[in-house]
């Protein structure tokens, strides 16, 4: 009996072992495979010029339409999001109580709108353009990421305020301030999970191509107006892997190089920032 | 002066409950919007021929979703088949075991998991997965497949939840109080058996939930299935079969088929399936996990 229990703890143990290795090989597969074909592929012409008439062809230029735009669609859409789901949080941690029956209504709808797919997203942004008579361009884009990040953003941010000292409230209560006045102390002291949220939208953002490929069309240039189409980077990856030739398709291997890059610096970024504030947590 | 500040935060208080209820209304209008995009197709047939016959034939108006639905499932099913077991042992063994030195390890990679964009996961399964699907696993079978099937597009897939339900689980086992351990452990329990039949039993609820959750966002994956799964219209009958998932379908026919608006309303219905799907399943399993939270905070 005794030993029957020793086996069954060992075995145990080493299939967590296994489990847990296995997630190491697969994040070192991953990244190791994108570094291989994308590093002797990767060149200065790629990342600095626009891509000439073959590009796709094998012909000579750059992918810095996909750069320039994947920035021109996370930068408005990450804006955008903050100024929507700042209030949003504010508003459910401060003005509504924590009983509160709606706010408990408005964080269930915001974890269904996390789970709900970019492609339904971009389906559905696609339908409000038919109906606008809009066509593809960057302002669609903007919208499905922006409806896209607005859940990350709020749920991540309240996880934040909800922990936030209830006390301190109360003191600035009783010094006189109204609601409205106490939301730049809120704001200050929920700063971390602020850069947190943003960096985890911004991640979010930049890799979205199911939503952008229904709204955004594509662009070999950089866009000089809201209605022009947009390229951006995931989808350069997809179109460029698409191609039957192999020497385009180490330009996608180049392209999902410089995304992979992009991600896992701002993730290495999110982990200082909540290592750096967590030290001095109260 | 008084006055002045109170309608100020009155009028603030107006303006962030406009928000807030819009963004809540944001859930209806989506499906509401999907539902008036697809309505068309309702007319030339019901909902339950479009879900149950196999044919798809756009020029003639024959819209059959059954071989996309399956393909859907098949898909999905094996994905969390085989990453369930994985992530559950990896996070009993970060709760339960770890030493917190590992752990500072563990959680930046699952991280890096969680960040990656759904098109890298693409390149990455195109390049490695599937040749070795072709070369090393399906001559163990028998069958010679060229590696673009349900089973390369379900190991993809499956690494892509492995970090959403390793932090679901986490957060399930480090809210079951303590002293349920102790007391197991004090009554000469194990460690494994302490895990097996007080932690794992305990939150069981929990567990259902966060799988449910993943399942809904396993549904919705859409470039990386796309890039490896084989696509084509035939019903799929084996792992080794290609298929076409509703989200790849909706990404794959998106361009050539946008100018027709029967074959448009088409695309939207199958947005409208998942929607529909995705939306129940998160309602229920979000509902189950938060009364976890309380029962336990």
């Amino acid at each position: 009996m005794r030993k029957r229990l020793f086996i069954e703890e060992l075995f145990a143990k080493a299939l967590m072992a296994f489990s847990t290795f296995v997630v190491f090989v697969f994040v070192f597969s991953i990244v190791s495979t994108i570094i291989k074909y994308g590093w002797h592929a990767l060149s200065w012409e790629l990342v600095s010029q626009l891509p000439t008439g073959g590009f796709y062809l094998g012909k000579g230029g750059g992918f810095l339409n996909a750069i320039v735009g994947s920035l021109y669609i996370v930068g408005a859409s990450t804006i955008l999001g903050l100024t929507i789901s700042i209030p949003i949080v504010f508003f459910l941690n401060v003005y509504l109580t924590p009983q509160s029956k709606f706010g408990y209504a408005a964080r269930l709808a915001f974890d269904i709108l996390f789970g709900v797919p970019s492609i339904v997203y971009g389906a559905f942004a696609f339908s409000i353009m038919i109906y606008l008579g809009m066509k593809a361009s960057l302002l669609g884009g903007i919208v499905v990421v922006t409806l896209l990040i607005i859940p990350i953003f709020i749920r991540t941010m309240d996880e934040t305020a909800r922990n936030f000292p209830r006390d301190l409230l109360d003191a600035t209560y009783s010094l006189g301030a109204t609601r409205w006045e106490t939301l730049w102390i809120i704001v200050r002291q929920i700063a971390p999970g602020i850069a947190t949220a943003t960096l985890l939208s911004i991640g979010r953002a930049i890799g979205d191509a199911a939503g952008v490929m229904l709204t955004t069309g594509f662009n070999d240039s950089i866009p000089t107006s809201l209605s022009d189409q947009t390229a951006s980077l995931p989808l350069t990856v997809f179109f460029l892997w698409q191609t039957p030739s192999r020497a385009v398709q180490e330009r996608a291997y180049a392209a999902a190089l410089v995304l992979t890059l992009i991600v896992l610096a701002l993730s290495i970024l999110g982990r200082l920032i909540s290592n750096k504030f967590s030290k001095n947590k109260l | 002066m008084l006055n002045h500040r109170l309608i100020k935060d009155k009028t603030a208080q107006a303006v962030m409950y406009i928000f807030t209820c819009v963004a809540i209304l944001m859930v209806f209008a989506v499906g509401y919007g999907l539902y008036r995009e697809s309505a068309p197709l309702f007319k030339i047939s019901s909902v339950w021929d479009l879900t149950s016959s196999n044919e798809w034939k756009p020029l003639s108006q024959q819209f059959g979703f059954a071989s996309f639905i399956m393909g859907t499932i098949w898909v999905t099913t094996l994905a969390i088949a085989w990453v369930l077991p994985i992530s559950l042992m990896t996070a009993v063994y970060l709760t339960e075991y770890a030493h917190s030195r590992v752990k500072r390890y563990v959680f930046p990679a699952l991280d890096i998991l969680a960040g990656l964009p759904s098109v890298i996961y693409g390149v990455w399964g195109a390049l490695l997965i599937v040749p070795w699907v072709a070369n090393k696993i399906a001559p163990l079978f028998d069958v010679t497949t060229t590696g673009y099937n349900i089973l390369s597009a379900s190991i993809v897939l499956g690494v892509m939840c492995l970090p959403l339900l390793v932090s679901l689980f986490i957060e399930i086992f480090s809210s079951i109080p303590s002293d349920l351990r102790e007391a197991s452990l004090a009554l000469g329990a194990t460690r494994w058996q302490t895990t097996k039949k007080v932690v794992l039993r305990k939150s069981l609820p929990g567990i259902i939930a966060s799988v449910v959750l993943a399942v809904s966002r396993a549904l919705g994956e859409t470039i990386a299935v796309l890039m490896v799964v084989g696509g084509g219209v035939n019903m799929p009958h084996s792992p080794f079969d290609s298929a076409n998932p509703l989200p790849a379908l909706i990404a794959s026919y998106f361009s050539e088929m946008m100018s027709l608006p029967i074959c448009m309303s088409a695309l939207m219905f199958a947005a409208l399936v998942l929607f529909v799907v995705v939306f129940v399943f998160n309602l229920v399993s979000r509902i189950v996990l938060y009364r976890i939270e309380k029962t336990f905070v």
